[in-house]
Order: structure tokens, then sequence, then C-alpha cells
């Protein structure tokens, strides 16, 4: 754990409990429970986010790659009677492919990542309006599928089985990130696409996969939350849950410019922004205010981070002087 | 430059003296009582090897840092130390490596930036036609063959230093500091800086030149101080001025030729172009044999093809047309990573934007191109990268605290090493050096010398790029020229010599005993 991800993680325990303290409805086990699955499935999709981050890419389909796998799977299920392991599958798949295309047309052709996405954005979000014919996908009424909805909307032991399956995809992530041959691979493309390339690396393909992991995970993502809300209107579920993921992936340590950032800020990230979600609701601020307070405190939160540690730099810049210095003047 | 000259030889008060300047960082001594003297209209040469000083020393006359004791005496006023703004008004002015210009601007807006002429009253426009009148006599002065209204990015990289300089003229300079001006210039360019430096001791303003390369303060220097652990270790006369004195008093020791090669037998080919054509000069193709055990040197103008050739050979750049072979099969690299799988290595040009990735430590650096030896299951493992960071750290003599020291914090040559030590620890066959010793001190230039030797005796092919003529004669095997996009001649260690160098260059034949 880094200072940044401790940094953050005072913060969440700070502001819980002073919301705990303003209102002790905080710390039910209703509420815990609500807020970890929202943590769950928004975490899914960060995790996804942060692998794109890390190369100095972003993703901004997400939202709408979530209306339309959602869309798509709750048809196949509810109406098409395809067994769900299988429409999982298809999604995991479609996912992927998308993914893929993103990656291809910003690695071989060239294209901005922002201009990529953007348009992925618009596209997927059309289709998905167009495939209902802009009316709400739902289950029909008594229509069940018990191991879909346990695995998906289920608890264990009291736990939300998202959040659990965020923790498990969340520790296979970290190691893929900060332990493995391709995690080490996106730092370095992050850091310096070209001297990335210069050391042998396919830069390409360290892109590519990028964005096909932040698809796949996107997709994951989508059938929880197509399985909480078990009604979805096209056109807007899903609305602003790339800025979410984005959002978190910042607060949590992730530089725009690629190659820095980790697993678990992103995470901790997650949980901040879902706390303040809650603390809107439990302080009857008006809810109207929600995006104004997350915005406020990503800003405060990120302004923060920058400030302490330049304060950081300097004071270990005063305090390794001496062997610094001896270091400064064969510069020129 | 016969007046330039004579004004340089008449007794006059120096411009700027200083006396027994001291600087001390905790921990190390910068400068240790160090005095000089520059007079008007005199080209001082000033060399040393980095970590010598030269930097404090310039940013104590740029008025960044302030000395510990001493003094400063410009035109007579004595300050204890100076500030930015002294230093300005006191008509000193940097040209330092890395040039403060903008590609997007025109020559004249480029020398008044921050300071253009206004018009239009209170909207305070841009007045374009007399900022570009204010610059024409400025340029004429330098004998600029360009116009103020060429656009920056229309000029090469010495007329862009003419820009400079003519920036620091406008803000009526008496003291131009050319910080390693030539290291990044080709052959025919420095020709014409050395010329703006004439005319500019023509006119009365004194300039200090400090580089690494010492036949150009041997040819435009009247006077050359040297500078070794923060003192003065020698002063030479215009007469006295000569590459060996130079290189003695600055390592404290004789550094013999760097090479002292034996010409010996050269090896089989191990790489071999036929007709390869790059994207620069798509209708010239290159034709070249790399022996094993050989160092080939490839010189050639800035722009000549040199660096897409290595490129290409790289896999880095597309290759147009021809073929490739390394030990006489095919070899057709369309990404680095496949060249990185022959043992085709490549030590770019641009060491910090291609070389290595500044933010990681030494051993991520030495280990990125081969990290499955360095891992299990996929997981980098630590201990592995250590090991084998910690032996070529030990092998190159890489100066770092540790090998967890962030690549970035390095001075040049270490960072170059590090460059080197990633290559070396796995087998190279083909091993291409683009400018390998560009900005880096005269010690480090001579282990990396060493080390290509060493190569070439271990049987690697070694293919070393340079624009500086002292380099390739004195460390290739061969010599193979390139001009325009081809090879103008291939010289044998017998027809060594920079005119020889110079006239395939530019295109001509060799006057007697032609090429191989």
């Amino acid at each position: 754990m880094t200072k940044k991800d401790l940094g953050l993680l005072v913060l969440i325990i700070v502001v819980g409990a002073i919301v705990a303290l303003i209102n002790p409805r905080f710390l039910l086990p209703i509420n815990l429970a609500n807020t970890a699955n929202l943590v769950g499935m928004f975490g899914l999709s960060a995790l996804g986010q942060a692998f794109v981050i890390v190369t100095g890419g972003i993703e901004l389909s997400v939202g709408s790659v979530i209306a339309l796998t959602g869309v798509l799977f709750v048809d196949l299920v509810a109406n098409q009677d395809v067994a769900w392991p299988i429409a999982v599958l298809l999604m995991l798949v479609l996912g992927a492919v998308i993914g893929l295309a993103h990656g291809l047309l910003i690695t071989k052709l060239k294209m901005q990542p922002f201009v990529v996405t953007l348009c992925g954005l618009l596209i997927y979000r059309g289709f998905a309006r167009f495939y209902t014919g802009d009316s709400t996908a739902g289950f029909g009424f008594g229509q069940s599928f018990p191991t879909l909805e346990f695995l998906a909307a289920g608890r264990s032991f009291g736990v939300p089985n998202s959040f659990i399956a965020l923790i498990i995809i969340g520790a296979i992530m970290w190691v893929v990130m900060h332990r493995s041959i391709f995690g080490r691979h996106l730092y370095a493309v992050g850091k310096n696409e070209e001297a990335a390339r210069y050391s042998g690396i396919k830069t390409d393909a360290v892109i590519i996969a990028a964005y096909v992991i932040c698809q796949v995970l996107t997709v994951v993502a989508s059938i929880y939350f197509a399985m909480y809300t078990r009604s979805i209107a096209p056109s807007a579920h899903g609305n602003f849950y790339e800025l979410y993921a984005i959002a978190a992936a910042v607060l949590g340590g992730f530089s725009l410019r690629g190659g820095e950032g980790s697993i678990v800020g992103a995470l901790l990230g997650v949980v901040l922004l879902q706390e303040l979600q809650n603390l809107v609701n439990l302080l009857g601020i008006p809810s109207s205010l929600n995006f104004a307070v997350m915005g406020s405190v990503i800003l405060i939160g990120v302004l923060a981070d920058q400030q302490f540690s330049s304060y950081r730099q300097r004071a270990a810049a005063a305090k390794g002087r001496a062997p610094a210095a001896a270091e400064q003047p064969a510069a020129g | 430059m016969t007046s330039a000259l004579a004004a340089a030889q008449a007794p006059v008060e120096p411009f700027l003296t200083l006396t027994d300047v001291r600087k001390t960082y905790p921990g190390v001594v910068a400068l240790q009582g160090f005095s000089m003297n520059v007079r008007p209209g005199e080209v001082l040469g000033l060399v040393g090897e980095n970590g010598a000083g030269k930097s404090t020393l310039m940013k104590i006359l740029g008025g960044v840092v302030e000395p510990d004791a001493g003094t400063i005496t410009v035109d007579g006023v004595e300050h204890r130390a100076l500030s930015v703004a002294s230093s300005m008004s006191a008509g000193i002015a940097f040209v330092h490596q890395e040039l403060n210009l903008f590609d997007n601007l025109d020559v004249a807006a480029n020398i008044f930036i921050g300071r253009e002429p206004r018009t239009g009253g209170f909207l305070r426009l841009v007045d374009t036609q007399k900022q570009r009148e204010m610059t024409a006599p400025l340029l004429a002065r330098l004998g600029a063959g360009f116009k103020p209204s060429t656009p920056l990015a229309d000029l090469s990289l010495a007329q862009r230093q003419m820009v400079e300089i003519a920036k620091a003229l406008s803000m009526n300079a008496r003291l131009v500091i050319l910080d390693e001006p030539t290291s990044s210039l080709p052959l025919s360019e420095t020709a014409k800086l050395l010329d703006v430096i004439a005319a500019l001791k023509a006119d009365g303003i004194a300039v200090i030149l400090i580089s690494h390369r010492l036949h150009e303060i041997e040819e435009a220097a009247d006077r050359v101080i040297v500078l070794r652990d923060g003192t003065r270790v020698g002063t030479l006369e215009k007469g006295e001025i000569d590459h060996d004195r130079m290189v003695k008093l600055m390592i404290g020791r004789d550094l013999k030729a760097q090479t002292a090669a034996p010409a010996q037998a050269r090896g089989p080919v191990a790489f071999r172009a036929t007709g390869v054509r790059t994207s620069t000069y798509p209708d010239k193709a290159v034709d070249l044999d790399l022996h094993k055990g050989e160092i080939l040197g490839v010189a050639g103008l800035v722009g000549s093809g040199r660096t897409e050739l290595a490129r290409a050979m790289f896999g880095v750049d597309p290759v147009l047309g021809g073929t490739f072979e390394v030990e006489g099969a095919p070899y057709a690299p369309r990404q680095a990573s496949q060249a990185v799988a022959r043992g085709v290595f490549l030590v770019p040009e641009d060491r910090k934007a291609a070389g290595l990735l500044l933010d990681l430590q030494i051993s991520q650096n030495i280990s990125l191109p081969d990290l499955p030896r360095h891992s299990h299951n996929f997981i980098v493992v630590k201990r592995k990268e250590h090991a084998t960071a910690e032996a070529q750290r030990r092998n190159l003599d890489i100066r770092a605290p540790a090998v967890t020291t962030l690549a970035g914090t390095l001075s040049g040559g270490n960072q170059q090493k590090v460059v080197l030590g990633k290559w070396l620890a796995m087998k190279p066959r083909i091993m291409i050096f683009d400018e390998p010793t560009r900005g880096i001190d005269v010690g480090t230039k001579s282990e990396i010398y060493r080390l290509m030797r060493r190569l070439a005796d271990d049987g690697v092919a070694v293919m070393m790029i340079s624009s500086d003529m002292e380099e390739v004669i004195g460390v290739s095997d061969r010599i193979a020229v390139m001009h325009e996009g081809s090879i103008s001649g291939i010289l044998g260690r017998d027809q060594f010599s920079e005119e020889n160098i110079m006239r395939l260059a530019i295109g001509k034949t060799l006057t007697q005993g032609e090429a191989e």
C-alpha cells in the first residue's frame, strides 16, 4: 500500500466516522451491504478503466456498453430462452470484440483514444436504444433464475456477492498490474511508449490488451448492474458510469498521462465515491446536489494529494541534499 | 577574422572578472577558489569533465546560484553575487544545448517573444512589421542566410542557434555563453557556427564556449580554461591550445588514443543490407556488409539517412524495399521486438526519449527487454532483476547509489551505460550505436569506446553512427560514409582522414585511392 492509498483510506475512515456520528444509520448492516454492493459493481468497471488509463488512454464508452450489453443480456435470457451461462459468455465475447476494435483503431490507425471511445459512447447507446425500440428491457413477472440471481444479486455470509466478486477479481488484477510481466509492460508503455518500443516491447499489443481487459471487466460489471436493476431503460442505464470509473481511478492516484497509479488506490476511490453518495442520502442533503458534492470532493482530493506530494518531494530533497548534491553539479 | 584577432590581442579591460569564487553544496565542493576573466572580443574555451564545476559556474554567472565567497566584477563594478536580472542587464546571455524556441512562430517573433513591439493603441496588437524590421540588422550582423519572416520550423539546428544568438544581440549582449552548441550539430553546420562566433568577436562581444568537442575549441578559442574538481587546473593561451594537452589537464592523466585497436582480421559477414530503401530517401538504396568482430563507423551529415538506416535495421522504421540478412538468414523485422529476438540491438540517438525510461529504476530498465528471463510463472521476480542489474553495474561501472535508483537521476554518461547494460545483459549479435557519446564526458566516452572494442573482440558486429570526426576515425575499423540516402564510400584504415570523410559526406569522390 502506497502513502497515497493510505491517505485515501484515512479519508474514507474519517468521512465514515463523521457520517456515522451524525446519522448512526450509516452503520446499519443493511446500509453497509447496499453500499458494498454498489462498490462491487462500480469497482469492477473502475478496475477496467484503470488498465486503460495506465497506458495513457481513456475509455469513455463504458456507460453505453453497460447499456447495450445490459439490454442484450436481459433480452437473451428473458425473451430468447438462451441459457444464462451462454448469454454471459456471449456478452463477454462482445465486450472483448469492442475492446479489440477500440484498441486497433487507436494503435494501428493512430486515432486518439478520446475520439475513438467518445464515438463508441454515442454508437453503443444508439444501438441499445434501437434494439429495444427505446423501451425498457426487463424480466417478465415470475421469471426466475436462481443461480444467476444468487451469484449476481445474492449474499454470502451477509456480504453481497458483487462485492466478493470485486475482491476476487481485484486481487487477480492487482497481481496482473503490479507483479506480472504484462503489468510492467503496461507501466512502461504508459510512461514512455517510444522508449518501451525501443526496448522491444510490443507496445501496440499491450495497448490493445488494455482496452480488451477494460471492456471485458465492463461487461462483468454490466451483468451485475442488469441483475441489480432487473429492468433496463436503454436511454438512461449506465449514463455517466465511465466518469465514475475515471473519477475513482484519478482519486486513487492514476495519472491521465499514464504510467502511474495503483489498483488498491482505484478501489479505495470507488469506496470513497460511494460513501459520498451515501452521505448525501443519509445527511439529508438534497439529492440534486449529489454531483456537486462528488465533483468538489474529487477536486479537493486531487489538489490536496498534489500539494502533499510536492511538499514531500521538497522535504525529501532538503533531507537528501548531501547525496543528491554530489550528482547535481555533475549534470553539466 | 584578422581584425577580430587583433582586437583580442590588444590589452583591453576585462568585461567580466571572477575572483576566488567558492561554492559548496552539502557534501561536495563545486567550486574552490576559482578565478578567471573574459575580455571583450575574446573567445574563451571552457572545458572539463562532467562534475568539474562548469554548470555551477554557469549558474553563478546566470544569477541562479549565489557563491559562498569571492567577487564577480562586471564592467568594473564589483558584485558579491549576481541576480538573474542583474546578469541579464549586464549583458550576459546564454545559449543552451536545448534551445528555447517556438517551432510555430517565425524568426522575428522568436527573437522578440515577450517583448513584442506594439501597435493599435489600447488593443496593443503585435507590430509584426516593425518586429521584422528590427530583426533584419541582427541577422545581417551574424551573416545569417534566412529572413526575419522565415518560419522557425524551416531552419536547421545551426540556424536555430543563430536565432538564439540574434536574440541575445537584441538584448545588447556583451558576453554570450554557448553551452555545448555543437554537440548535436552535423559537421557542415559546425563550420557555420564557428563563423558566427567570429562575427561576435568582430563586434567586440565576448564569448565563452563550453564544449566536449575539443577540436572545435582548438579551432575557435583564443584562450582555454580547464576545470577539474572545482578548480582551474590550467590556462592555455592561443599557441598552446592542443587536444592532448586539454585532455591531460581535464582528467589529470594521459588518455591514450581511445582505441589502440590492432587492425585485426574481421570475421564473416554478420549483417547484410541489399538495396534497402528507407522513408527519407525512398529512391536511394543502401548496400552494406557488417562483419563479425569489427566496428563499422558510419559517418555522414545529419539527415543523410544514417539514423533511418539504423532504425530500419532495428524494426522501428519501415523498410520500403530491399532485404536484410542476419548471419545469412533472411531478416525482416516489423517491430523492435523481432529485432531483439534475433540479437540485433540499438542504442538510440535520443537517450532520454527512446533509450530508457527515466521514471523507472535502473534494474527495471535493464530487465525490460528480457522480462521472461526475470520472472517465474509470468510474475516478475525482483531478486533476478537485481542480480542482472548488479552484474551490469559492476561490468559497466555505473555510478549510482543502488540499482533501484531512478534512471532519470543519473548523469548522461551513466544513463547511457544503463542503456548499454540493458542490451549487454542479453546476447548481442549486432550492436548498433547511434551517436553513443553525445553530451557525455571524456572519461565515460573512452569507457564506451573500450566497451565497443570488447564487444567486437567477442565476435559481435558493431556499427557506430557518429557525427564526431575524432570519434569515427579513432574508434572504427572501417568507415562507411552516407550521402543523401546511400553509401557514398567505404574507407579502410589507411584511408582514414577528416578530408576523405568530408568529401564523401558531401557527395564528392575521393581524389586518389578510390574507396573499396
